[in-house]
């Protein structure tokens, strides 16, 4: 059944993208990641413009980090005080990354640099994510007792000024860090769409050492904010939102969440860490691929405004 | 909402001057009438290109012509006029980047072409450019005219080719027919991108290969119910429209929840 899609103004397959967000939703279930960087290459393949694809995924984004973040709440699992903090480094962040997403896409280098970031941010955290797992996972093959991090060791972040007390995360850290990350992740999820959670969870664990559950819930609830302002202000400045297929995506990956988180209940964690590495790598590896490869057309067009 | 396959927009013909004779002695010249019933195309959700059929009537024809078929009509249906950028992707490092490019001032976004026989049968290419009939005798003027001729002729070619593989600019060879020594139907593609806007349809009269009249309407192409509303809400009210967004994905979450949840 096709859809007419009124912003990015193509002709759809429903299904396909009820499928493609159940298909995310599945995924971002079972991993606890909110699935925009899965989202928005997807529909670039799809052949939404990139600029929608972009605007719309950080849409999608806010349905499902919502729906963990009051999981999260319900459980206390969930420090609004540094979630604040975060988020006042990624409202800036955000606001930074539209000007230069506007940039970007009058210079005509928008496709590229999107395709550039991802390439770089996927396959950085995927052969990460994939040292760090497999070795975990040859370690208690081996029979050896997994080496723990020690915390409560103190690194160069914890001398910088500016501390404040994070009371559900037993945590007295300098404020400059944490704004600095949640700067990074606002001009992140502005440019390319990303939610930012596969980023800001490993980086609250190491960097921060914020006690692993809450960092989740913390993770999620500035997610939430940082994507509807980064929806909001793609809104009010390109117009490429586009709500028809956000809902649709939303509408399958609100559902194919559920049987994800099941399915991922009965997997260990290293497995699901490797698995998902594999994952990100793979898609990292597809936009390589179309970067280097010579495109079937040289020329393409587009309105000479911002539109 | 009606279904798609084809939008078929009749006419207001003037058959009556036509059919009677008016002055017995008046020298009879030939002319051509379009004329659309309704000024309007809606697309809607499930919009997936369409044929427009237009109809039309001679006026005055010279019967002996008419039966000989040196009668010839060229239908063009031109969407709006919009500045387009045309960008050539060059290998710098091993990957592809968008280098050089050239923008043209009032290109027309469509350009679909229904002719009675096939262009290079019906007048020669002298004509078609003093017209500047057919994708291919458009003018396309470019916003730096200091750029080498070289360079605009490279991406003029490229504009055009990308056009046509879009579906945008077509040719519709036989998509224009007599159904009897008056009237003809014509038939153009619209494609399933098809832009919104005014669009306007003209027809060319053509006896022997010699350029006799043009008539010419205007029509609006635009979204359906729906999709227009959100179309302009995206525009109009772009804040507005913002904060719809975020709360309907919140409340999408927030349902997803209390439906699915388990714990």
């Amino acid at each position: 059944m096709g859809i007419y899609l009124p912003i990015a103004e193509i002709s759809v397959n429903v299904f396909v993208l009820l499928a493609m967000g159940a298909a995310v939703g599945f995924l971002s279930g079972m991993f606890g990641v909110g699935g925009g960087f899965l989202i928005t290459p997807l529909l670039i393949f799809y052949n939404i413009p990139p600029a929608i694809a972009v605007a719309t995924g950080a849409n999608q984004v806010i349905a499902s980090s919502f729906s963990g973040a009051l999981s999260h709440m319900k459980r206390g699992s969930l420090d609004f005080k540094l979630g604040g903090v975060l988020l006042t480094g990624g409202i800036v962040g955000s606001t930074g990354g539209i000007f230069v997403f506007a940039f970007l896409r009058r210079l005509g280098q928008l496709d590229l640099f999107i395709s550039l970031s991802y390439v770089a941010l996927l396959g950085t955290v995927g052969t990460i994510m994939l040292i760090e797992s497999v070795s975990v996972l040859r370690a208690t093959r081996s029979g050896a007792a997994p080496v723990l991090k020690k915390s409560g060791q103190h690194n160069w972040i914890h001398r910088l000024p500016l501390k404040m007390r994070f009371r559900a995360s037993k945590l007295f850290v300098s404020i400059i860090p944490v704004l600095g990350l949640g700067a990074s992740i606002g001009f992140l999820s502005s440019v390319t769409g990303v939610g930012g959670g596969f980023i800001m969870v490993p980086a609250l664990i190491y960097l921060l050492k914020v006690p692993t559950n809450v960092v989740i819930g913390t993770s999620l609830f500035q997610i939430i904010f940082t994507s509807a302002f980064t929806t909001l202000v793609h809104a009010t400045t390109n117009q490429t939102v586009d709500v028809m297929l956000a809902f649709l995506l939303m509408a399958g990956g609100v559902a194919g969440a559920q049987y994800g988180a099941k399915a991922g209940q009965k997997l260990r964690g290293e497995q699901l860490r490797a698995l998902l590495a594999l994952l990100v790598l793979a898609v990292a590896i597809r936009l390589a691929i179309d970067l280097f490869v010579t495109p079937p057309n040289l020329y393409s067009l587009s309105g000479a405004g911002l539109n | 909402m009606k279904g798609l396959g084809t939008l078929t927009i009749a006419i207001f013909l003037s058959l009556l001057a036509a059919v009677v004779p008016t002055g017995a002695q008046t020298p009879s010249v030939e002319s051509i009438q379009i004329g659309l019933s309704t000024d309007n195309v809606s697309i809607t959700a499930g919009f997936s290109g369409a044929d427009l059929t237009i109809f039309g009537s001679l006026e005055n024809p010279d019967p002996l012509v008419a039966r000989q078929g040196r009668y010839d009509v060229i239908v063009v249906l031109e969407g709006p006029p919009k500045p387009v950028v045309v960008r050539r992707k060059d290998r710098v490092l091993g990957v592809w980047v968008n280098l050089d490019s050239e923008t043209f001032e009032n290109v027309p976004v469509s350009y679909s072409v229904a002719t009675t026989r096939p262009l290079q049968d019906i007048t020669d290419p002298n004509s078609y450019r003093q017209l500047s009939l057919g994708s291919s005798n458009l003018y396309m003027q470019p916003a730096d005219a200091g750029d080498s001729p070289a360079t605009i002729e490279e991406f003029t070619a490229a504009l055009r080719e990308r056009k046509t593989a879009t579906g945008l600019y077509s040719e519709n060879v036989g998509g224009v027919q007599f159904l009897s020594q008056n009237l003809f139907r014509a038939t153009v593609r619209l494609a399933p991108n098809v832009p919104v806007g005014t669009h306007k349809a003209r027809a060319f009269l053509f006896k022997s290969g010699l350029f006799i009249k043009e008539s010419s309407a205007q029509l609006e192409i635009r979204k359906s119910g729906f999709e227009q509303s959100i179309f302009r809400a995206a525009h109009d009210y772009s804040f507005l429209y913002g904060v719809f967004a975020v709360s309907l994905a919140m409340i999408t979450g927030w349902l997803g929840r209390l439906v699915f949840r388990k714990d």
